[in-house]
């Protein structure tokens, strides 16, 4: 055809070339901690390395589960996250609604200070809270762990806030003239409407909570009430690394966090874009 | 004197709904803070009570070498890896912004590495950056190039870190999206009509729709980056069956920062020495921050005038 059409062919051809390169980079990860998982021990260790493994194997997940008490640890890390997302989900919608919802003479002071509490490095504060919670007998527990997350994170709170901001006030006015006080509107109006802003934050919660490191490396030292994150570097901690075993025992850790992101992929996308604009 | 301030029923309210926050602030937050600034004129491990030291630990910090390298190397990573994750991070973008049939499929492509838990991801890493049977060298491999060691030789550990970092830019590259498509589409239509090519519209139009929303994103990466430590921890506790757990990598070459000061918290039990470590991370923190405000406030009152 004419030269025009060729060129634009051509340079859509390149392009999508490209974006297919860069999807095979950004996922390679993923495929090797799968092929990885199915692969014998052998195979994992023949140079060259082939991507699919030369025999499908699915002994690697029994195995790895046997290695450390998976289950237990999964257990443990499952009750963490459950805790801490009741944690969150109990107060960060009344102290959203508190600086959103009702004119006080604090709620500029703490929208102010919200930000800044984000800013402090977790190193500042672990080890005067380390102390703390040592002196009341409460490391090797799972309580400095649980407790943050009674107080609300910073992150939810500014992501609740920014919705509840967009509830129309006049349902609220018209509450107040039935005769509806303040914590019945809560509960009856700005709890339904924030539903979206609800899962996102349970969302949220429940990587953080399921994925947190530093915290029980810190504080849970005992085998068997580690998480299971802590339970993944027992496997490093090995004379040689059994990669076989460790990618299954990944994928299933992983797993959980994968499939609820491509549930709720929009709450994910939408939490980040709202307030990493405007925080 | 009569200056009582006049409470309302919604300041009663308010604050009661506030109260689990404002309780948070005060325990988690100002508490340590404030203990910490403390702790870091004292001595004292995991059983003694801190006695008052002055500031020996500022000066035993200032002839450490360790400390020295640990500032260095959080240094190295967060102004050279920084720029990298913001060019590609804006990339990214750019493609996940672009009409053609895979857009979806890019947006979740590159966000999904960004929800990984970290200790997953880095041992996940660890295996690809195997020298001999790792699946980077053995890509390399196939064009005739040798790979280097990389978790092993000193010159590659921290160009290690960087890729992984670079892999894990899905909220830049959202934060980034989000901006790309609040500009409006007749910018580049009236652009197209002056003929301006593809190249001349990037830099007159998106370069400086998307410019605050980088620096803002620009100085976030920096302040994470002095507090990379995970990803450190995972690999030099895997590398080696060291006993001490004290590793910060082959000639401490991802010695990081807060790695360090973990060290010395849990490991040598100086947790003055740590504190004061923290304290000067939190300067430095709050500097990056004071900035990010005041550019953010700029930027948010120049939007307005335009």
């Amino acid at each position: 055809m004419n030269m025009y059409k060729v060129r634009k062919d051509v340079s859509k051809v390149i392009f999508y070339f490209f974006v297919l390169a860069l999807f095979a980079v950004f996922l390679s990860p993923f495929i090797v901690m799968v092929t990885t998982s199915f692969k014998t021990l052998d195979d994992a260790f023949t140079v060259p390395v082939k991507i699919l493994p030369r025999e499908w194997t699915f002994s690697n997940y029994g195995a790895a589960v046997e290695r450390i008490p998976y289950w237990k640890y999964m257990g443990n890390t499952a009750y963490i996250t459950m805790l801490s997302l009741v944690g969150e989900l109990l107060v960060v919608p009344l102290i959203a609604y508190s600086l959103s919802r009702i004119k006080w003479k604090g709620a500029n002071v703490i929208s102010g200070l919200l930000m800044a509490t984000m800013m402090i490095p977790y190193t500042v504060t672990m080890i005067p809270l380390y102390r703390t919670w040592h002196a009341l007998g409460l490391t090797g527990t799972y309580v400095p762990l649980i407790a943050p997350h009674f107080v609300g994170h910073a992150y939810y709170i500014i992501i609740m806030r920014q919705f509840m901001k967009g509830i129309p006030n006049s349902l609220f006015e018209a509450a107040k003239i039935d005769g509806a006080n303040e914590f019945q509107r809560y509960i009856t109006l700005a709890i339904p409407m924030c539903k979206p802003a609800i899962t996102t934050v349970a969302i949220y919660t429940f990587n953080a909570a399921w994925s947190d490191y530093l915290a029980p490396l810190i504080y849970i030292s005992s085998k068997d009430r580690m998480t299971l994150s802590l339970g993944l570097q027992q496997f490093l901690n090995e004379f040689t690394v059994d990669w076989t075993l460790l990618m299954a025992a990944a994928v299933i850790f992983v797993l959980p966090v994968v499939v609820l992101f491509f549930i709720f992929q929009r709450n994910f996308v939408e939490g980040v874009a709202t307030s990493g604009l405007k925080a | 004197m009569n200056m009582r301030i006049k409470l309302t029923k919604d300041d009663r309210n308010g604050f009661l709904f506030a109260l689990p926050w404002i309780i948070g602030f005060l325990l988690l937050s100002v508490y340590p803070l404030v203990m910490s600034l403390y702790y870091s004129f004292t001595e004292f491990n995991f059983i003694s009570d801190p006695k008052w030291v002055g500031l020996d630990n500022f000066e035993s910090l200032f002839s450490d070498r360790r400390f020295f390298k640990s500032l260095g190397n959080t240094c190295f990573y967060a102004f050279v890896a920084t720029p990298i994750l913001l060019v590609i991070a804006l990339l990214l973008a750019l493609i996940a912004n672009k009409r053609f049939s895979l857009r979806g499929v890019a947006r979740t492509v590159f966000f999904l590495p960004s929800i990984i838990p970290m200790v997953a991801a880095t041992m996940v890493w660890i295996w690809m950056f195997d020298p001999t049977y790792g699946y980077i060298n053995n890509f390399l491999a196939l064009f005739g190039i040798e790979g280097p060691a990389w978790l092993i030789n000193p010159k590659t550990t921290k160009w290690a870190l960087v890729m992984m970092g670079s892999w894990c830019t899905g909220t830049t590259m959202l934060v980034c999206l989000a901006a790309l498509q609040d500009v409006p589409k007749s910018y580049y239509e009236s652009a197209s009509l002056d003929g301006a090519n593809a190249f001349q519209k990037f830099i007159h139009i998106t370069v400086p729709s998307v410019a605050h929303v980088l620096v803002y994103q620009a100085i976030l990466n920096l302040i994470n980056a002095f507090q990379y430590f995970t990803q450190v921890y995972v690999i030099t506790t895997a590398s080696g069956g060291n006993t001490s757990g004290a590793s910060g990598g082959p000639e401490n070459s991802i010695l990081m920062y807060p790695l360090y000061l973990f060290h010395n918290a849990f490991i040598y039990q100086k947790m003055g020495k740590a504190s004061a470590m923290a304290w000067i991370l939190m300067v430095v923190v709050g500097l990056l921050t004071i900035v990010m405000v005041k550019l953010s406030r700029k930027a948010t009152s120049n939007a307005g005038v335009e």
